[in-house]
C-alpha cells in the first residue's frame, strides 16, 4: 500500500537512545524495559500490518505510578509515546514511530473490585475485554461491548477507540458503559474522572477521553457497568433474494418497536466464505442473509422470534431458520463471528468500517460493487445492519503492489461514499493512521481545529500517539503544531 | 435586562457572537430560559436565545433518529415522536416547577446542554448517551459540527458528548441529532410500602440485579410520598418504593411475577396498571415531590446506590433534610432549610467521604452567586476544565461564571 506519511523522527531523540533506555530502566526496573531489536520488533505493528515501524524502546509498567514516572520523564525529555493494549487495532492506532517509547499495558491486568449490588467492576486497563465478562459471569452478569477481538483486545484499547461490537445496538458502545477512569496525563499527573456513580462532575471529560485514540493520556484503570445476563438469547437466520428486501426487513423490524440485540447482515460473497470455513449451515443461494438475535426469558424470545419472522414474511424471504437450541445458536453465530478470519484464509483483505443511514443500504452496496469492479477487485460485505455500520472487505494480494494500491484507492472511495450519503468514515475501528488523511472529507477546517485544540489542552507538546487522527498537512498548517516537530 | 438577540439561522448566531467577541461582551445563552434559576447567575451584557432556531430537520422512525434545531421545545419533539409511537429513551426531567418556573417549556438544545435525564436513565442511560451529533458556534465565533446522524461513529474525538453538561459555556448549540426508541406496548409499577431507606435501596438493587430491565427505581420516604398528587398513594402515610417495567404485555406480565417472587420478603406489593404508571412517573418527572419553596434549598447528589442512605443520614446529623431517591438510589434529591451558605460545607464533606458529587439546584440568586453550585473539581480536573474552556472560548464570553466563578 502507499503508506501514509508518519511524522519525521526526532534525530536528537534517536541519538540519545541508550541513555533514554538506561533512564527508563532506572525508573521502572530492567525487566520493565525492552530495548534489544528482536524484542522491539514484536511491537512494530498492530492488526493493520501494512504499516511497520519498531519503536525506540518498549516500557511495560506494572502500576499507574510506573506509567506516571515514564510519562513525566518522556514529557520532560520531549520523547514521543505510543500507548498500546493488545495491538489489535485495525487502523494503525498503536503504530510506533522510530523515536517513540511504546507503553504496553499488558502487565496491568488485574480486577481491582467487583461490586455486583451496584453493578460495577473496576479493572486495570491491560485486562482483556472477555476477561471482564469472565470475572462476573458466575454471578450472572456480563460486560456489554463485544468487539470481535474481545478475546485479545484490552479495555485500555477499547476506551481509546470507543470500541463497539455486534451487540451494541441494544447496549451501546464503550462510552455508554464507562463510569470512571484513572488516567495519567502527559506530565505524569494522575487524574480521576467520574467514578462508580452516575454522571461525572463538571465537563464530560469521560466523553472526550473515550475515543481519543491514546492522544490525551494513558488510561490505567476503568470503572465499568456490568449488566445482568438475560436467561436466553436466540438468533434467527433470514435469507433474501435482494439486498433491498433485506434492508427493508431491517427497517420494518426496528419500525415495529422491536429492538433486537443484534442484526447482522452478510452479502453473497461473505456468506460463501463464512460457510466454507465454519459450516454454519448458511444458505448459499441468497443475496443477503440476516442474523437477528433477540434475548430475554425463554417464553419472550420465542414470541419475539415469531414476531420477527412474521415481519420478514412480507419481504419474501427465501430462508427462515430460527434457532432451536443453544448449540444451534452457537452454530448460526459461528460463521459470522469467524467472518474476518475466514476471509483471511482465502485472501488478504482490507476491512473498511464506514457507517451509513440504513435507508441508503441498497444504493451504497451497489456503488461499492461498482467501485470495486472498476478497480478490478472482489469485495464481500458484512454489516451491523441495526446501527448502519458497514464492513466491506476488499480482497487483494498484498504481494502485488499495484493491487494493494488499488485496494487502498477503492477503500478511500467507499469511505467517501459513506460520508456523502450522510454517514461517517469509521463506526468502531477508529481513525488511527488508516483514515487520517480522509478526515477532511467529513470535517471542515473549523471542525478539525476544534478537535485539535482539545488535543493541545491534554498534550500541549503533541507527544502522545503521534501521527494519528489528523492529516499531517492540516496539523502542520494549524497553530497546534507539535512542539517536537517544531524542534526538529 | 440585557440586550436580547434571537438569531433565526446558524449564520446569524455566528454573526452575533462574532460581534461580541470583537467587543468582549459577555453573553448569556438561553433556550426558553427555563433553567436560568439553576447554576450560578450569569451577568450577560447580551442575551442570545435559541428560541427562533426551531423545527425538526430530520426524523427517520425506522432508523430511530431525529435532528432538531436547538430551540425546538421539548414538548414539540415529544409530540412528534409520540405520533410515531416513539420517545426519548432518557425521559428528561423537568426542573421548571421545582425552581419556580413554568412546566414543560425547556428546549431540546438545553436538555442536552445540561444533560438532563430522568428515571428511565437506570435502563437506557443519560441524555449524553443518546446524543449523536451537534452543530454549534463556539466562543471564537466558529460554526462547527461534530458527530453525525448515524448510531455508530468514532470519527475524531467525541466532541458531541463532550459538550453535554457544559451549560452553554463552551458553545451555543444550533442543532442536535439524537437517538430515539419505541414506546413500550405497556408498563406496570410495582410498589412496596413502609420500607426504611436502607431496606428500600436493598430492594431496588436486588431488582436491578435481575435481567428484567427495570426502567424506573425510586424510593420516597413517607414525608416525601405524602407530597404526591396521586390520591391513593399520598394518603397512605408510608414510604413508597417503586419499580417500573416497560415491555410487550406478555413480557411485562412474566417479569412482574419474577420480580414479585424474588422480592416477596419485602412485603406485599401494590401495582399500578399502565395508565396510572404513566401518571405516576410523569409526576416524578416534574419533581412534584420537591415543589418550589423559598424556605428550602434543593440539592442533587450523585453517589453509589448502596451508600446513599448512609450519606443522607450523615447529612441529617448536621441539618434537617428530606430525601427522594431516584436511579435505584444513586441519585438523591435532597431538600434542606435555606441557609446563607446552603449547607455547602457539610453536604460536600459528607459526599466526599461517601464518594460522588453534589450540585445545588434551587437557591436564591444571592446564594447561588456566593457558593459553589457545581461540584468543585480536583486540581488536575480544574486545570483541564480551564484548558477546555479556553480552547472553545478564549475570551471567556459564553455564559461566564455559569458553572464556576472566574470561568
Amino acid at each position: 500500500m502507499t503508506l501514509s506519511r508518519m511524522p519525521e523522527p526526532d534525530r536528537a531523540v534517536l541519538d540519545r537512545r541508550d541513555s533514554i533506555v538506561k533512564d527508563l530502566e532506572a525508573l521502572i526496573g530492567v525487566d520493565g524495559v525492552i530495548s534489544e531489536e528482536e524484542g522491539r520488533r514484536a511491537f512494530e505493528a498492530d492488526a493493520l500490518t501494512a504499516y511497520r515501524q519498531a519503536p525506540l524502546a518498549v516500557a511495560l509498567p506494572r502500576s499507574t505510578e510506573d506509567v506516571s514516572k515514564i510519562l513525566r520523564y518522556c514529557n520532560q525529555n520531549g520523547v514521543r509515546v505510543v500507548p498500546r493494549g493488545a495491538g489489535t487495532s485495525l487502523c494503525g492506532g498503536a503504530l510506533p514511530t522510530a523515536d517513540s517509547i511504546v507503553i504496553g499495558t499488558s502487565r496491568m491486568n488485574r480486577v481491582i473490585e467487583t461490586d455486583f449490588i451496584n453493578r460495577t467492576i473496576t479493572v486495570e486497563c491491560g485486562i482483556t475485554n472477555l476477561a471482564i465478562t469472565d470475572a462476573v459471569s458466575a454471578e450472572g452478569f456480563f460486560y456489554a461491548p463485544d468487539p470481535s477481538s474481545q478475546l485479545a483486545c484490552t479495555v485500555g484499547g477499547n476506551v481509546a477507540m470507543n470500541s463497539g461490537g455486534a451487540h451494541c445496538l441494544k447496549y451501546g458502545v464503550t462510552t455508554n458503559n464507562v463510569l470512571g477512569l484513572k488516567m495519567v496525563l502527559v506530565d505524569g499527573e494522575i487524574v480521576e474522572i467520574g467514578g462508580a456513580y452516575p454522571d461525572s462532575e463538571g465537563y464530560d471529560f469521560l466523553a472526550l477521553v473515550v475515543g481519543s485514540e491514546g492522544q490525551f493520556g494513558i488510561v490505567t484503570e476503568a470503572t465499568l457497568k456490568i449488566v445482568p445476563k438475560p436467561e436466553s438469547a436466540r438468533p434467527v437466520m433470514l435469507g433474501f433474494s435482494s439486498c433491498e428486501a433485506a434492508g427493508q426487513c431491517v427497517a420494518a423490524i426496528i419500525g415495529s418497536g422491536i429492538i433486537p440485540v443484534a442484526i447482522e447482515y452478510m452479502d453473497r460473497p461473505a456468506i460463501a466464505v463464512c460457510e466454507a470455513y465454519a459450516k454454519a449451515g448458511y444458505p448459499l443461494d441468497v443475496e443477503a442473509l440476516l442474523i437477528v438475535e433477540v434475548e430475554g426469558y425463554e417464553d419472550e424470545t420465542t414470541r419475539l422470534l415469531r414476531d420477527i419472522v412474521d415481519i420478514a414474511r412480507s419481504f419474501d424471504p427465501q430462508v427462515i431458520e430460527a434457532s432451536t437450541s443453544a448449540e444451534h445458536s452457537a452454530r448460526i453465530w459461528k460463521g459470522r463471528k469467524a467472518a474476518f478470519g475466514a476471509m483471511g484464509r482465502i485472501s488478504d483483505y482490507y476491512c473498511m468500517d464506514g457507517t451509513i443511514p440504513l435507508a441508503r443500504l441498497p444504493e451504497v452496496l451497489s456503488r461499492i460493487a461498482q467501485i470495486c469492479a472498476e478497480h478490478r477487485l472482489k469485495v464481500a460485505n458484512v454489516f451491523h445492519a441495526g446501527d448502519g455500520n458497514l464492513h466491506p472487505l476488499i480482497l487483494y494480494n498484498a504481494n502485488d503492489q499495484d493491487e494493494s494500491n488499488r485496494a487502498e484507492l477503492a477503500g478511500a472511495e467507499i469511505l467517501k461514499l459513506c460520508v456523502a450519503v450522510g454517514g461517517c468514515l469509521t463506526g468502531e475501528h477508529g481513525v488511527g493512521i488508516e483514515k487520517r488523511d480522509l478526515m477532511e472529507v467529513q470535517f471542515s477546517p473549523s471542525d478539525l481545529a476544534v478537535q485539535m485544540r482539545i488535543k493541545s489542552v491534554f498534550d500541549p507538546g503533541w507527544l502522545l500517539n503521534p501521527g494519528k487522527v489528523f492529516p499531517l498537512s492540516v496539523l502542520e498548517a494549524s497553530g497546534e503544531r507539535p512542539a517536537a516537530d517544531q524542534a526538529a | 435586562m440585557s440586550d436580547v438577540q434571537r438569531p433565526g439561522a446558524d449564520w446569524e448566531l455566528q454573526f452575533v457572537i462574532a460581534g461580541c467577541v470583537e467587543k468582549r461582551l459577555p453573553i448569556e445563552i438561553v433556550g426558553s430560559g427555563s433553567k436560568r434559576a439553576i447554576g450560578r447567575p450569569v451577568d450577560g451584557v447580551v442575551t442570545i436565545t435559541t428560541a427562533s432556531l426551531r423545527g425538526i430537520s430530520l426524523y427517520e422512525p425506522n432508523e430511530l433518529v431525529m435532528s432538531a434545531r436547538a430551540g425546538t421545545p421539548l414538548s414539540q419533539i415529544e409530540a412528534e415522536l409520540a405520533a410515531r409511537g416513539q420517545m426519548l429513551p432518557f425521559e428528561p426531567i423537568d426542573l421548571g416547577p421545582t425552581t419556580g418556573g413554568p412546566q414543560g417549556s425547556q428546549t431540546i438544545g438545553a436538555v442536552f446542554a445540561t444533560n438532563m435525564s430522568g428515571a428511565r436513565r437506570v435502563l437506557y442511560g443519560a441524555a449524553r448517551d443518546h446524543l449523536l451529533g451537534v452543530r454549534g458556534v463556539n466562543g471564537r465565533a466558529e460554526l462547527f459540527q461534530a458527530g453525525g446522524r448515524v448510531m455508530k461513529n468514532v470519527t475524531g474525538y467525541d466532541i458531541t458528548r463532550g459538550l453535554t453538561g457544559s451549560w452553554g459555556t463552551l458553545a451555543a448549540l444550533t442543532e442536535v441529532t439524537f437517538k430515539v426508541i419505541p414506546w413500550p406496548e405497556t408498563s406496570v409499577t410495582i410498589i412496596y410500602l413502609g420500607l426504611p431507606d436502607n431496606l428500600a435501596i436493598e430492594l431496588l438493587s436486588a431488582a436491578m440485579m435481575m435481567p428484567v430491565e427495570v426502567s424506573g427505581a425510586v424510593h420516597l420516604p413517607a414525608p416525601v410520598a405524602a407530597r404526591l398528587n396521586h390520591p391513593g398513594l399520598k394518603t397512605l402515610n408510608k414510604s413508597i418504593t417503586a419499580l417500573r417495567l416497560e415491555n410487550f404485555a406478555s413480557a411485562v406480565a412474566g417479569r412482574k411475577q419474577r420480580l414479585k417472587e424474588t422480592l416477596k420478603v419485602y412485603g406485599k406489593a401494590l401495582e399500578l396498571e399502565h395508565r396510572e404508571t404513566l401518571e405516576f412517573w410523569n409526576e416524578l418527572r416534574r419533581l412534584s415531590v420537591m415543589p418550589h419553596n423559598r424556605q428550602t434549598l434543593l440539592w442533587r447528589i450523585s453517589t453509589k446506590a448502596t451508600t446513599a442512605p448512609k450519606l443522607v443520614s450523615a447529612i441529617k446529623r448536621y441539618m434537617p433534610a428530606e430525601a427522594y431517591y431516584d436511579w435505584g438510589g444513586s441519585l438523591i434529591w435532597l431538600e434542606v432549610p435555606s441557609a446563607a451558605d446552603a449547607g455547602t460545607a457539610e453536604i460536600r464533606r459528607v459526599t466526599a467521604i461517601h464518594g460522588g458529587h453534589a450540585m445545588l439546584i434551587r437557591a436564591e440568586p444571592a446564594v447561588r452567586a456566593a457558593v459553589e453550585v457545581f461540584q468543585p473539581l480536583s486540581p488536575p480536573l480544574e486545570r483541564l476544565t480551564r484548558g477546555l474552556k479556553a480552547a472553545f472560548d478564549p475570551a471567556g464570553i459564553l455564559n461566564p461564571g455559569r458553572m464556576y466563578a472566574n470561568l
